[in-house]
């Protein structure tokens, strides 16, 4: 028994000499393990005195619970350590580029209408949309546009052998949206249009929303309010707008739309032209079959590129058209 | 129309600035697009007398004047032709400043001293172009400020107007307005008829009247055609923007801006018997006064003589019949056409004229008469003559009506939103001309004058009301409707839903023209004839697309040709085809794809974009709506024979994807490989509600079965027995290897596959899934050949 205290001191040294846990794992076996001298020494207890045996055997035992402590304490030590080595191992240069993931984008039209139909759409306007290749009654006549009316030379129109023509505006798409449907109606045709003129500031296609609230009362100052609020919800800004009277054959009054556009070197405001709209004409109601004498409306309409252009600062309208993925990528 | 400040200014004058005036007039409806100085920037320029020219000692060209500024005299050195002593012109002195920041010096030319400039008008910003001085009248005060003298400080502003505002396409008619936003009276010239000095006159017969309502005639004899116009005239027809021709023309000119009465003048001795209006013949010839022939269709209004068209009516006269240096006698045309029958027919001829351009939107059928006094008076005043009566043919049943209009007090203020009151209604009315015809019990009848096309309707009179009322003064109100719930489709899957997967996958939207080139479509589908436009805006936009492809194809070129790798875009839209009955327009999605896999990085080796890379796409997109869908090899023309699929979705045909043909690349102008879909929009976003079942939750079971096939044998034709062979609990198949090579013998192909059961209540026993395994490998092998790989 006298050794037992040198026994418990080589455990204690060889415990802390171990290296990795495989090594302590030894110790343990060497030490504490079913023929280590620990166990020798319980084994040994038979031969005591049996008035002995206790003490000698809680010794015994606080000497083994003492070496386990230590082997306990060390392994602690030692799965820290190598926890800590593998973290390490496994560190990486955060700063390196993800695995591809290359995100597209939308067009900025696509953008830009969709902007306008979700201000529209809140306000529970439906979106409606139509034929491309329009008929001259829908394109013109019915919009209270007569063959020989000098409006028509407002818009170039693009024809085809048959009569038929692509559509100078959306608003054919209201016509025949009312023709099928009954009022009151709120909706907004978004769309491609076409005019025969190409140069710096057209193009030979062009995107429109145009919008239509009819209802029993309606006025010029329900529009106005619609107008501005549009404005300053797409713009994201408090602009100064004004209503300048104007002609569309379709509507009566009619109005075209400035927004304040910066300041000139006096001062002034800039203004600059951004949708045209009114109220609609009668001759539209009832070439479309609307009742006339119960029901009233407003109606406008926006070239989507203009606004694309205002809001997101691109100089030349011809690019939108270009698809150029340098130009694209700039409106992810 | 161009119109000088001034000149509108002499008819009504209101206490506001230019910039508070364009303000008005434009918030009235009256666009103002722009405002220009009348001349160029000048200073220290007075009307110069020459006294003397002399020849310059040195140079043959350069002549040595003595130019009076009215208090002294100055040697000038001048390399005008038409100098000459007694000759005034605007004198530019030592210390002038001329446009351009030009100083004028104290200067010595070939060795003579000059002290100023005498000015051409174009060196004063007075015209684009000039030859010689600029000659002014004998009355000229010498000495005055040029500027003062010619009355310089104004400005020409140019009004956009709308086609139905022809009322304000004159003098008068601005004024009007401007009198009407400003409450002030007009300040009109008189016009008192002038009395025939002879009884000479001129046959006019109107064939035509109801093209032609009104028409009246004067004929002037001897008149000086060389007398020259006044300097006040000239410059009016200046910053109006006409030149000045002779006193005949500037005198209609300078009526038709007045008045917005168009006017023509006949050389008298050119008319053979008798003036007719009539319908052109077939191909009737005429020369017109720009020196153009052209053939006449038998829509068109003509003045003729006894023998031919001498004017197309309304829009542009004759070269031979026109005023010439030899004129003594004339013959003054001031006529009423119907804007109908005039309508469209200059542009018809690719003519545009300030007549035409009036006559079309209509001209004030009431103002002929005044018309041809103001120019007699003017003529005479300038030009001498001896007029004789005016010659009035007019059928006064052809004149325009102007029914009353009925307008309701109360509905001003249903359509703009705001009471104005009565009174000021009747004002604003009134003060526009528009007469009050009577009282109703609830509002007006309304005579509407001569001079307004656009009114006709109770809101034409509203827009009146409210556009002088000011529409910025208009309250703004939110609108009051009903609700109107819509109802909402949940099969429908919203197109932004689509594009925005699209955009996650890493496709760029592109927006394309939906009229290509006819050789790209033709290569693309030479089958298909596509819808060729009338009027295209260039050849290569002629034709409208039978397929976005066409479009996409040339985004990619147009990209590749700027270094870009990678390309993968999309685009929505409609495609044209000719159907049995009509046209068909199609809303597809199409997509294009091109280059690498990956972008370039470190942690990914790139390789091309393959089919698979597309289908992946086209499966997760397909997946979105749910049903089932299927790829069937299939053949189209632009598509590379082996790479070439159709997509089914429940059963029906949606689209199409595959590699572009390589015989396409250098027609198309593309490098390859390019990848190509295209679907059909509204079967694609049509889905189904999703149903719940219940989860099982007994165990599944899986057998993986090798099989070696014949390389053509397609996997879905397997896949199709498979499914169908293993019944109903199967929930899953899945190919996770294709093996070609060492223990395949050459020609074949191992095709390996987990397949997957699962019972809803019962655990599967082993022997029952080895029963259906058995009978799928049967099957396998009678309809393929396959053996099992051990």
């Amino acid at each position: 028994m006298e050794n037992l205290k040198q026994l418990v001191d080589q455990a204690l040294a060889a415990v802390s000499l171990a290296q990795d846990s495989a090594a302590l794992d030894l110790v343990r076996v060497e030490y504490l393990g079913k023929k280590g001298p620990l166990t020798d020494l319980l084994k040994g207890l038979g031969k005591l005195d049996p008035s002995e045996r206790p003490a000698a055997g809680a010794k015994i035992n606080e000497a083994k619970e003492e070496v386990q402590a230590a082997i306990s304490a060390r392994k602690a030590v030692l799965d820290a350590e190598a926890l800590s080595a593998k973290l390490q191992s496994e560190a990486v240069d955060v700063t390196l580029p993800g695995r591809a993931s290359d995100l597209g984008g939308l067009h900025p039209v696509t953008k830009t209408m969709q902007r306008i139909e979700d201000f529209f759409t809140r306000a529970g306007y439906s979106v409606e949309v139509g034929p491309e290749i329009e008929d001259d009654y829908h394109n013109f006549e019915a919009l209270n546009i007569p063959s020989h009316h000098p409006a028509r030379a407002m818009h170039d129109t693009f024809y085809f052998d048959t009569g038929r023509l692509l559509r100078t505006h959306t608003s054919p798409v209201q016509i025949r949206t009312m023709e099928q449907g009954k009022a009151p109606f709120r909706m907004i045709c978004p769309g491609r249009v076409y005019r025969c003129d190409s140069d710096q500031t057209h193009t030979p296609m062009f995107h429109q929303v145009e919008g239509l609230l009819v209802d029993t009362k309606v006025s010029f100052a329900d529009l106005k309010s619609t107008i501005e609020e549009f404005l300053r919800v797409f713009f994201e800004k408090d602009l100064a707008i004004r209503f300048r009277p104007s002609y569309f054959p379709f509507t009566e009054p009619s109005a075209e739309v400035d927004i304040e556009w910066g300041r000139d070197d006096e001062g002034n405001i800039r203004w600059l032209e951004v949708m045209g709209c009114g109220m609609v004409h009668p001759k539209v109601f009832e070439a479309a079959g609307v009742d006339t004498g119960k029901y009233r409306g407003f109606a406008f309409g926006l070239g989507v590129e203009r606004l694309a252009m205002l809001r997101y600062g691109v100089n030349d309208l011809r690019m939108f058209f270009e698809n150029d993925l340098r130009f694209l990528a700039q409106f992810k | 129309m161009k119109f000088s400040e001034q000149w509108l200014r002499e008819w009504v004058n209101p206490a506001v600035d230019t910039q508070e005036l364009v303000t008005q007039i434009t918030m009235a409806g009256l666009e103002v697009d722009g405002v220009e100085p009348v001349s160029g920037a000048f200073y220290g320029v007075c009307v110069g007398l020459v006294k003397s020219v002399a020849r310059h000692p040195d140079a043959e060209k350069l002549s040595v004047c003595q130019v009076s500024n009215g208090d002294e005299d100055f040697q000038v050195v001048c390399g005008a032709q038409n100098v000459r002593a007694g000759l005034k012109v605007p004198f530019a002195m030592i210390g002038a400043v001329l446009p351009g920041d030009f100083k004028i010096k104290k200067a010595k030319l070939r060795g003579v001293e000059s002290l100023g400039m005498l000015c051409a008008a174009a060196e004063l910003g007075l015209a684009d172009s000039s030859e010689g001085l600029m000659e002014l009248p004998e009355d000229a005060p010498v000495g005055k400020d040029f500027h003062a003298y010619l009355n310089l400080h104004d400005r020409a502003i140019e009004v956009d107007l709308t086609p139905n505002r022809s009322d304000c396409l004159s003098i008068a008619g601005l004024a009007r307005e401007v009198g009407v936003l400003n409450r002030m009276l007009l300040n009109p010239p008189e016009i008192a008829p002038v009395a025939p000095a002879s009884d000479a006159a001129f046959p006019v017969r109107v064939l035509n009247s109801e093209a032609c309502p009104r028409y009246l005639g004067r004929v002037i004899k001897n008149i000086d055609i060389a007398s020259s116009t006044p300097l006040w005239m000239q410059e009016k027809l200046r910053r109006c923007g006409l030149r000045s021709i002779d006193p005949a023309v500037d005198v209609t000119n300078y009526v038709m801006l007045e008045f917005g009465q168009p006017m023509h003048a006949f050389d008298l001795d050119q008319l053979q018997g008798e003036i007719q209006v009539r319908m052109a013949a077939p191909e009737e010839e005429i020369t017109l006064l720009d020196g153009q022939s052209i053939k006449l269709r038998a829509d068109t209004l003509v003045i003729a003589d006894a023998d031919k068209a001498l004017a197309i009516a309304g829009v542009m006269g004759g070269e031979h019949s026109g005023v010439s240096g030899n004129t003594k006698d004339i013959f003054l045309e001031c006529a009423f056409f119907a804007p109908l029958a005039l309508a469209g027919k200059a542009r018809s001829y690719g003519l545009h004229t300030d007549s035409s351009h009036r006559f079309e939107r209509g001209v004030d059928f009431e103002m002929q008469s005044r018309a041809i006094e103001r120019a007699t008076q003017l003529l005479l005043q300038i030009a001498g003559g001896e007029p004789g009566p005016v010659i009035d043919v007019t059928d006064k049943k052809q004149l325009p009506s102007r029914p009353l209009v009925a307008l309701r007090y109360s509905k001003i203020e249903e359509v703009l939103g705001v009471e104005i009151e009565r009174i000021e209604v009747e004002e604003i009315l009134t003060r526009l001309g528009l007469h009050i015809d009577k009282l109703t019990k609830d509002g007006w009848l309304i005579k509407v004058p001569s001079y307004r096309f656009d009114i006709s309707l109770d809101v034409d009179l509203i827009e009146e009301v409210g556009r002088v009322y000011g529409y910025n003064n208009l309250p703004v109100t939110e609108p009051m409707t009903r609700l109107g719930l819509k109802p909402c489709d949940e099969t429908m899957l919203p197109i932004r839903q689509l594009r925005q997967h699209l955009v996650t996958q890493g496709y760029q939207e592109a927006v394309t023209y939906s009229f290509v080139d006819p050789k790209v479509q033709e290569a693309l589908q030479p089958e298909v004839t596509p819808i060729a436009l009338a009027n295209p805006i260039s050849s290569d936009l002629s034709v409208m697309r039978t397929s976005l492809w066409a479009g996409l194809i040339g985004a990619v070129s147009y990209n590749q040709k700027r270094q870009q790798p990678r390309i993968r875009m999309f685009e929505t839209g409609l495609r044209f085809l000719t159907g049995e009955d009509d046209i068909q327009q199609t809303p597809v999605l199409a997509g294009i794809l091109y280059g690498e896999r990956y972008s370039e990085g470190w942690a990914q080796t790139s390789r091309d974009v393959d089919f698979f890379d597309m289908k992946a796409d086209l499966e997760s997109l397909l997946t979105l709506t749910g049903g089932n869908y299927e790829f069937k090899k299939a053949e189209h023309t632009a598509l590379h024979p082996g790479q070439t699929a159709e997509i089914y979705k429940n059963g029906e045909c949606i689209g199409v994807a595959g590699a572009l043909h390589p015989r396409l690349y250098s027609a198309l102008d593309v490098n390859g490989p390019i990848y190509l879909f295209e679907l059909c929009l509204n079967k694609l976003v049509k889905g189904s509600v999703a149903r719940f079942t219940d989860i099982s939750k007994m165990p599944e079971v899986r057998r993986d079965l090798a099989i070696v096939v014949k390389e053509e044998v397609a996997f879905g034709d397997v896949s199709e027995v498979i499914v169908k062979e293993a019944g109903e609990w199967l929930v899953d198949l899945t190919l996770f290897d294709i093996y070609k090579g060492k223990g395949v013998e050459p020609g074949n192909k191992s095709l390996a596959m987990g397949v997957t059961w699962q019972h809803p209540q019962k655990t599967l026993q082993d022997e029952e899934i080895t029963g259906i395994f058995s009978k799928i490998v049967e099957s396998l092998e009678q309809k393929f050949g396959a053996k099992l790989r051990s």
